[in-house]
């Protein structure tokens, strides 16, 4: 992989170049703004947005609903997985109804969550605790399984409790696997909350977002669709953080944490 | 350090506790019926308070599986297996096993390692910490004790997993070939590490191993098992003087013990090792 000060300009460079491109595209073929938007537009929309102070509250609304989706979804996830990973009989029960809600995709839901709940934050935040739900559940229940044999035999050999084993080993084995999955998580809440945003909302980014293709304001579209950018970089790099911080002894740590996920092929 | 003492104050001595380890008419069958496969057949052998005891053959010969029941791992389909006069009725907490693999924790330092079984068996940690650092410094590993596994070389990892058997003074050390994985060198001074730390605190050793050199320079006693079902081929004293030299391996007399493992090994007189 190339490093240094050299390629990373060129990086920026190459960045530069594509929107200039799209720029002198819009342009050339005299695009509607309605279709697709210059990037000047759209950073024009963007600095009236801000001006007007338009985005806070909203970016606030989202943020909430994402962070307390995470949280329930990820506590939730986390106890019914454990449970799973440590009682076979527990796992014959259930196993077939959580195949079939993993291959269901959970956004389908949300209509009937909002009919449910309601357009306020309750709504919102059961639909983005649902999308969060699955990721961490599975990694959570392929973590604690993934405890080395050799592991186990040394600490039943101390003659340890289960409970002992599951707090020594099992429950810090599995960490990198629950971490891997917590960053998938936190970017599933803040799909589970734009969409139900998108579907019926007060406020929120996807409300926002709504309102503008109602007006037919595809650059104030494109502006918040970079905002949730920024937003789900965010969002997952505090979870990297404190990955770096619990995991410093994960010699992968530094590796592709998707591929530790065992829910890669997950449909939304 | 007395290893009977030591024992005295945890564990009721049991009246003819002369024989550490005894096993009787040992039988294990993994699976039933006809399919099921003899693993061990018909194994007996006592071992003496203090010895060290190397077990050599090669691979299914059940040697691990014969550690596993020593260990409470693995229940016995047939015969007897005591230590110091009890019948094993699962994991005890005076034995001390080191397996192939050093199968540290990643997430605990080398002293985090050490304490293990202190914090599993609820020791004292003040004084087993006193220990797990005494212990350290006994295989050369002083100031690595806040390092964590991944900094340490396999022969440095392996040392952790031994003084970890020893940090809850354990009487009964159980290893399972814990040098297989390291390149001869370290290996080599990995045995003359070993026999420092047996000669200085006498611990009754089982010691499984595949290779014959390596059986004859750390036992005082080899039982050579051959495979198929996993028997007892031969068993005799090494009468080497301790402590041993690397260059013991060079005498004539080592040479005749290596010797005496192979035959009874390849009872048809052909073949290498």
């Amino acid at each position: 992989m190339p490093r240094g000060p050299v390629s990373f300009t060129l990086r920026l460079l190459f960045i530069a170049a594509l929107l200039g491109l799209w720029e002198w595209a819009v342009i050339f073929f005299q695009t509607p703004a309605y279709i697709v938007p210059a990037p000047s537009s759209i950073a024009y929309a963007m600095y009236n947005g801000i001006a007007s102070n338009l985005y806070v509250s909203h970016i606030g609304a989202t943020v909430g609903e994402t962070l307390l989706g995470f949280i329930a979804g990820c506590t939730l996830a986390f106890m019914l997985g454990t449970v799973v990973a440590l009682s076979r009989t527990v796992e014959y029960y259930l196993y077939p109804i959580i195949i079939m809600f993993q291959a269901m995709p959970k956004v389908a839901l949300v209509p009937l969550i909002l009919v449910w709940f309601g357009l306020g934050l309750t709504s919102k935040v059961i639909s983005a605790a649902l999308v969060a739900f699955f990721p961490l559940m599975v990694n959570t229940i392929v973590g604690l399984r993934s405890a080395d044999e050799d592991r186990i035999n040394l600490m039943r050999s101390l003659s340890a409790s289960r409970w002992q084993i599951f707090r020594m080993l099992q429950l810090p084995n599995a960490m990198p696997y629950i971490f891997a999955g917590l960053e998938i998580a936190m970017i599933f809440a803040l799909i589970g909350a734009i969409v139900a945003e998108l579907i019926s909302s007060e406020k929120g980014l996807g409300m926002l977002m709504q309102s503008m293709s109602f007006t037919m304001d595809v650059a104030g579209q494109f502006s918040i669709l970079f905002i949730l950018s920024v937003l789900g970089l965010i969002l997952n790099g505090i979870v990297t953080l404190v990955r770096r911080q619990v995991l410093f002894w994960d010699t992968s740590r530094d590796a592709d944490a998707n591929e530790q996920n065992a829910t890669k092929g997950e449909v939304l | 350090m007395d290893a009977k003492v030591e024992t005295a104050a945890g564990q009721t001595p049991h009246a003819s506790a002369r024989d550490v380890i005894s096993v009787r008419r040992l039988s294990l069958k993994y699976g039933r019926g006809a399919t099921g496969v003899l693993a061990l057949s018909d194994i007996s052998f006592k071992v003496a308070d203090g010895e060290f005891i190397a077990v050599v053959g090669p691979s299914g010969c059940g040697k691990s599986t014969l550690l596993k029941i020593l260990a409470g791992l693995l229940p016995q389909t047939e015969g007897e297996a005591g230590l110091k006069g009890t019948p094993i009725k699962g994991p005890r907490r005076d034995i001390g096993v080191v397996f192939q693999s050093p199968v540290l924790f990643p997430w605990r330092s080398v002293l985090g390692n050490v304490m293990l079984p202190a914090d599993v068996q609820g020791l004292d940690q003040t004084e087993m910490k006193k220990r797990a650092l005494d212990l350290i410094n006994l295989v050369g590993l002083d100031g690595f004790e806040n390092r964590y596994p991944r900094e340490l070389s396999g022969g440095m990892q392996q040392r952790v997993g031994i003084v970890r058997a020893l940090i809850h003074d354990p009487a009964i050390l159980l290893m399972d070939e814990p040098f297989g994985a390291l390149d001869a060198m370290t290996r080599e001074t990995m045995n003359v590490e070993l026999q420092r730390i047996w000669m200085e605190r006498r611990k009754t050793v089982l010691f499984i191993t595949h290779s014959t050199a390596e059986a004859v320079f750390l036992a005082d006693r080899v039982i050579v098992m051959t495979p198929r079902p996993g028997k007892i081929g031969d068993e005799f004293t090494v009468d080497l003087p301790r402590p041993r030299k690397l260059e013991v391996m060079n005498t004539e007399g080592f040479g005749a013990y290596v010797k005496r493992v192979r035959a009874a090994l390849n009872p048809g007189g052909g073949g290498l090792d």
